[in-house]
């Protein structure tokens, strides 16, 4: 059960990759494919986030001091047993069990960081998607000129009559 | 309560997603991809990356839905029936995505604390940011600190993008020089401010340019674009 | 323009609102979430809304076409060059430590400067891509 929850974030990460990937390679229209591209980086860049995340950290933008911060997350933990028990009372009891293995997991984690500091997400994978988005639109207003020439050339951007264009040469 | 959230948002990115599949018009379907984005800035903040979903929110739901549109306004904004029986693509998908799941068996755990990544270089980046560089914002100094080279990389592959997107559509706007009967030389950008009763007089320093203007921006008169009127080859037919 | 009042006014309010709050996320990406890629977006938003409501006529009056093609390698040759200048300040290319007399406060001058560089070309690079876009005609098939 724990094995579920621990994996469901990435399972439907890879199903909207996967959806992204479907319009990409069954669609004929250009622009829908370059859509579907761009859906399919967006759940790449999940992807890497949901790997980069921790449970009972924050942002990775450093607070005040080392010492203030012991107070916030401890009341991180305590909030997180508190939403669990609401979320029972709401679920039923299998969501019980997963809420209540999360508020502990962030109680514990934030006990574990507790002597002196906060327990802040991977800032590596956050630099890298970053980059990641900025070069994906690059590449997307690429793709898009093309598909504007290739409207100007073939006077259409469905991919079955541009190849049977080209073929009646 | 995070899980609820987390959870809240992936269906509505899963149905936002398969509602662009199945949209044929592309006008709406260029919206739902302005909403993926915005929904998944919010994913992104509730996964702590914060900067990510400033990011995504300004780039794929601010500037990527202008694009597409501005292409839209274009090339039309339909999408024929698709002709072709799903079978292969569909089997395709399925077993990329269940390789990809196979592989995600092995993964820590969503959250773990103490997953392999979170301990190789982020402790030292932390650290780092606080003590060496006295920046609070961890993913600034790591992006223009740390690993400051690919930041460069990515600064120039954004420049290249242009450049390749000027070759394709530069067909160049520059101000035209009309003689007007009351102002003498003016210039202007666009059609629309040429009057029926102005006179043109080309430049003298022009070779004939006209309205047209078909040279890049850059100056460079080459014609690397050969379509200097967007002419189809001519055995090519018109669908 | 009679049904365009709405958004004439609006924008006419809100794009100055636009570009300061671009330079408050540049400067402020040390501080909180933010940085360059934002900011640099978010200035070009300032125009492309202008361009919007007011027509490209316009724009390129305002903001020539050679403004943005500048900025774009501007940005790359800031960035670039704060390596340079540390490389001839004696440290390695973009060892932003050598920058000034105390290596916290040359990191702090080096990422200004290297946010600089960014904010230039995101901002040359998206309204110029835009003003290719919008500046083609309709085509007819």
């Amino acid at each position: 059960m724990s094995f579920l929850v621990g994996h469901y974030n990435y399972w439907v990460v890879i199903v909207l990759m996967m959806v992204g990937f479907y319009i990409l390679i069954s669609r004929g229209n250009l622009v829908k494919k370059l859509l579907g591209l761009s859906l399919f980086q967006t759940s790449v860049f999940i992807m890497y986030i949901s790997l980069g995340k921790i449970a009972g950290g924050t942002a990775p933008i450093l607070m005040g001091g080392h010492g203030g911060d012991d107070h916030a997350a401890e009341e991180a933990g305590g909030h997180a047993a508190e939403g669990a028990a609401q979320a029972g009372d709401l679920l039923g009891n299998a969501a019980t069990e997963v809420a209540q293995a999360a508020g502990q997991a962030a109680e514990a984690a934030s006990h574990a960081s507790g002597a002196g500091e906060v327990l802040y997400s991977n800032p590596l994978p956050h630099v890298l998607i970053l980059t990641a988005i900025v070069v994906g639109i690059a590449t997307t207003a690429v793709g898009l000129s093309l598909v504007i020439r290739i409207k100007e050339s073939y006077g259409t951007i469905e991919e079955d009559e541009i190849h049977a264009m080209d073929e009646s040469l | 309560m995070d899980f609820v959230v987390d959870a809240t948002l992936l269906v509505i990115l899963a149905v936002t997603a398969v509602t662009i599949l199945r949209v044929r018009n592309l006008f709406g379907a260029v919206m739902l991809a302005g909403i993926y984005s915005l929904v998944s800035a919010a994913l992104f903040t509730t996964l702590d990356a914060v900067d990510v979903a400033f990011t995504e929110a300004a780039v794929g739901a601010g500037i990527s839905t202008v694009l597409f549109l501005g292409t839209l306004a274009l090339v039309g904004s339909d999408e024929k029936r698709p002709q072709h029986r799903p079978i292969l693509p569909l089997l395709v998908v399925f077993i990329t995505g269940g390789a990809l799941i196979y592989g995600t068996l092995d993964l820590p755990d969503f959250g773990d604390p103490n997953a392999p990544a979170q301990l190789h270089l982020a402790p030292d980046f932390i650290e780092g940011s606080e003590e060496d560089i006295g920046i609070p914002n961890v993913v600034t100094s790591v992006l223009a600190s740390y690993r400051g080279y690919d930041t460069m990389g990515e600064t120039t592959v954004v420049f290249t993008a242009l450049v390749a997107v000027l070759l394709l559509l530069a067909r160049g706007r520059r101000p035209m020089r009309v003689w007007h009967e009351a102002r003498g030389w003016i210039s202007v950008w666009s059609d629309e401010e040429l009057d029926p009763d102005l006179r043109t007089r080309p430049r003298d320093d022009a070779e004939g340019d006209g309205p047209e203007g078909g040279g890049d921006p850059a100056g460079d008169d080459d014609a690397t674009t050969s379509t200097h009127d967007a002419s189809p080859d001519p055995e090519t037919p018109r669908g | 323009m009679d049904d365009k009042v709405i958004l004439r006014v609006g924008a006419k309010i809100l794009i100055p609102f636009i570009l300061v709050f671009a330079l408050y996320v540049q400067f402020h990406g040390d501080y909180g979430p933010g940085g360059g890629f934002q900011a640099g977006v978010i200035f070009a938003a300032g125009f492309i809304l202008y361009a919007l409501v007011y027509g490209l006529g316009n724009t390129l009056r305002v903001l020539p076409p050679w403004i943005p093609y500048l900025c774009s390698a501007l940005g790359v040759l800031i960035f670039a060059g704060v390596g340079v200048v540390t490389l001839a300040l004696g440290g390695e290319y973009l060892n932003y430590d050598v920058l000034a007399h105390d290596p916290e406060h040359g990191q702090h001058y080096g990422i200004l400067l290297v946010e600089f560089g960014v904010l230039v070309t995101v901002f040359g690079v998206m309204v110029a891509t835009f003003y290719a876009f919008a500046g083609r005609g309709r085509i007819e098939s």
